[in-house]
């Protein structure tokens, strides 16, 4: 189906990262949205204050992230479509609803506004340094769908595509931005609403008394109920059988969290989405993602103009890892280049992708700025040597 | 009581079978509970049933978060929409449930540790909020499911397992934290007061905006065995003893201790908007007609 046109502000805008992010959400179909302040993300809950009360919603301000996570949830079980936003710190006290949401297949969308850390670190400077917190940080076996956008634009379109993932999968969604990203102004352009496809949750059809909320479709995924529709319910985040109800037993937990996590394993192919540029044939590949792509794009383009064979290949989706491109790639060069503003963390998933077959050299920084492109432009000149 | 009661010997062949009045209420198969012998929690869920019966409420539209630990397993023996969350978080859990379906009756239902040691944050905003919920809190003293450790609620010189000497930190008193954080309803009854709980379960589940029970209820297995204080029974026995009824009493003067009245009642009950009725009433006051009054 296609979007509410309540929620979608159709035109062309000058907006920032964190307000085209909001405006993706409002034309998502987002009628729900608990949050705590937290720079450099605060503009899209402000944003969102802003004109829920017009579009037909709820902003509700929490006491903490805690709360603000798990708020989040219990809307998923009203009947809404949902998210929150935060940086660093706040996202380190959200993990333990990240794990709540995913046990509970509650689709929602976490905004992370990355900046630099740890602890308070670099309030309003930008990092890419929560990247493995978001797959690895929640305790337990579990997987999640990341999204990295790179312009005010990519802000709004993967704002909406996060949240149709999250109604198709039933996990979290992660909206990976940074702080410069979050606060670049740029030309955003918001199409008609019914130019914008929207994925609606997946209701059961089931009559009370025959459904079971955790039973799956031939997908994996189980369709939904909320709260009120006489199915009786029961959500728990302990481990549980197909009826909702407790389960601890080993042979559960294998069944349940096999099931949760090959959701996305098995179809980490199809939802792997890396723009390549001049990758075929190419003697040394860039693999970046988030801002660091528009800087390693200068350094792409000067070592071009030196007479190099260098393609580019941008991870707009960093989780899960686009492994089986990422191993092909690396059949296709002779080395690859990995920028990331931390002191190395998707480089890692790059270099067991590539299992030895090329070297993989990383471009680190700890934060505070993005890198200077001649940093990458001399790693990717050294890769070529 | 003798005279009443059935011996093994009598023939019950001509008195007609009459199920339990809670059945409907309980998930049969998740019985039996994990609850011990002379535990007061399922007392507590007897009479909150018996409530749900006599309120005739549609039992569609109520729905019922916990929090971890031992009251945190009410949610999944009751036949209602239910929810086991995270520990401390059922009320923030709860508040999203209630704000994006308002038409829903949202119940939170768990122990001391959830709701005021490691929820206490929560619980303190949405009383301020005047978040439409009853909040029932079962008061044990303690951390039953983990092995019986100090509670916010423990009484200075019990002894528990992280207070081997015995405690020496002062306990919250939930009524008045709950009457300071700006509850509409506040109310006490321990686990001897089976009429009473019922008929205050009725009474707050018909009213709105932030409404907040405790029972006090025996732990024999972690709490009255540690201090020597006998079984279940025993404890009932003392809250009957030691109970006084005071309506409308001062929430300042009602903290409970080792020793002493267990002071009992409705000590608040007063009307303010809820969050939601606030928020309504504010947006359309300033926002005029371009507000789409929230309904759900």
């Amino acid at each position: 189906m296609t979007a509410d046109p309540k929620g979608v502000l159709t035109g062309v805008h000058f907006l920032d990262g964190d307000h085209a992010a909001c405006e993706g959400a409002l034309a998502a179909g987002c009628r729900f949205v608990s949050g705590y302040p937290i720079t450099p993300s605060t503009e899209v809950v402000e944003r969102f204050a802003q004109r829920i009360p017009m579009v037909g919603g709820v902003f509700i301000q929490m006491e903490d992230e805690l709360a603000a996570s798990i708020t989040m949830l219990g809307a998923v079980w009203g009947g809404k479509k949902v998210m929150t936003v935060t940086s660093g710190p706040g996202l380190s006290l959200m993990m333990e609803h990240l794990g709540l949401a995913y046990i509970t297949e509650a689709p929602c969308v976490f905004i992370d506004v990355q900046r630099g850390g740890p602890s308070t670190g670099l309030p309003t400077l930008p990092a890419q340094a929560d990247m493995m917190q978001v797959k690895w940080g929640s305790h337990g076996d579990y997987e999640i769908i990341a999204l990295v956008p790179d312009s005010p634009q990519e802000c709004f379109d993967l704002t909406i595509k996060a949240f149709n993932l999250a109604e198709q999968w039933r996990v979290p969604v992660f909206l990976m931005m940074d702080e410069v990203v979050g606060h670049m102004t740029e030309r955003v352009v918001i199409p008609e609403a019914s130019a914008i496809e929207i994925t609606e949750r997946r209701w059961t059809k089931k009559a009370p008394g025959e459904y079971r909320p955790f039973d799956a479709c031939a997908d994996g995924v189980p369709a939904m109920a909320k709260a009120g529709d006489g199915h009786r319910i029961h959500v728990t985040g302990l481990t549980h059988d197909e009826r909702g109800w407790p389960a601890l037993t080993p042979k559960s937990q294998d069944k349940l969290i096999r099931r949760l996590t090959n959701k996305i394993r098995d179809n980490a192919d199809a939802l792997a989405d890396i723009r390549e540029d001049q990758c075929e044939g190419a003697d040394v590949i860039v693999v970046s993602y988030g801002i660091t792509s528009r800087v390693a794009s200068s350094a792409v383009l000067q070592a071009r103009a030196q007479g190099l064979k260098v393609g580019h290949a941008r991870l707009v989706v960093a989780w899960p890892f686009p492994t089986t491109r990422i191993a092909y790639l690396a059949t296709q060069c002779r080395a690859m280049v990995v920028p990331e503003l931390n002191l190395g963390q998707m480089v890692h998933e790059v270099s067991r992708a590539v299992a030895g077959k090329v070297p993989v050299r990383l471009v680190d920084h700890a934060g505070g700025t993005v890198h200077d492109p001649k940093v990458i432009l001399d790693c990717i000149l050294g890769a070529a040597r | 009581m003798s005279e009443t009661t059935l011996n093994d010997d009598q023939d019950l062949s001509g008195l007609p079978l009459v199920d339990n009045p809670v059945m409907p209420y309980l998930r049969q198969e998740r019985i039996p509970h994990i609850w011990c012998p002379g535990c007061g929690i399922g007392t507590t869920v007897n009479c909150f049933t018996r409530a749900l019966e006599e309120a005739a409420l549609d039992l569609d539209k109520v729905a019922i978060v916990s929090g971890i630990g031992c009251t945190g397993r009410v949610a999944g023996y009751l036949n209602l929409d239910s929810f086991h969350t995270t520990h401390g978080r059922a009320i923030p859990f709860a508040t999203g449930l209630k704000l994006a379906n308002p038409d829903l009756n949202v119940v939170v239902y768990s122990g001391d540790g959830d709701l005021f040691a490691i929820g206490g944050n929560h619980f303190m905003h949405a009383a301020r909020r005047n978040m439409d919920l009853l909040v029932v809190c079962v008061n044990n003293f303690t951390y039953g499911m983990t092995g019986g450790q100090v509670a916010p609620t423990t009484p200075i010189g019990a002894t528990q397992t992280t207070m081997p000497f015995g405690n020496f930190e002062n306990p919250a008193s939930l009524p008045f934290l709950a009457d300071a954080a700006g509850a509409t309803f506040v109310a006490r009854w321990t686990v001897f007061h089976v009429r009473q709980l019922t008929r205050c379960f009725k009474e707050a589940l018909g009213k709105k905006g932030f409404r907040f029970i405790e029972i006090m209820a025996p732990c024999p297995t972690l709490f009255l065995r540690r201090n020597r204080l006998g079984d279940g029974v025993d404890m009932v026995r003392q809250y009957k003893e030691r109970s006084v009824l005071r309506n409308g009493a001062d929430t300042k003067e009602v903290a409970v201790g080792m020793e002493g009245d267990i002071v009992v009642g409705t000590f608040v009950d007063r009307e303010r908007p809820t969050w939601l009725e606030a928020m309504n009433s504010h947006f359309s006051s300033v926002l005029g007609d371009r507000y789409r009054t929230y309904g759900g």
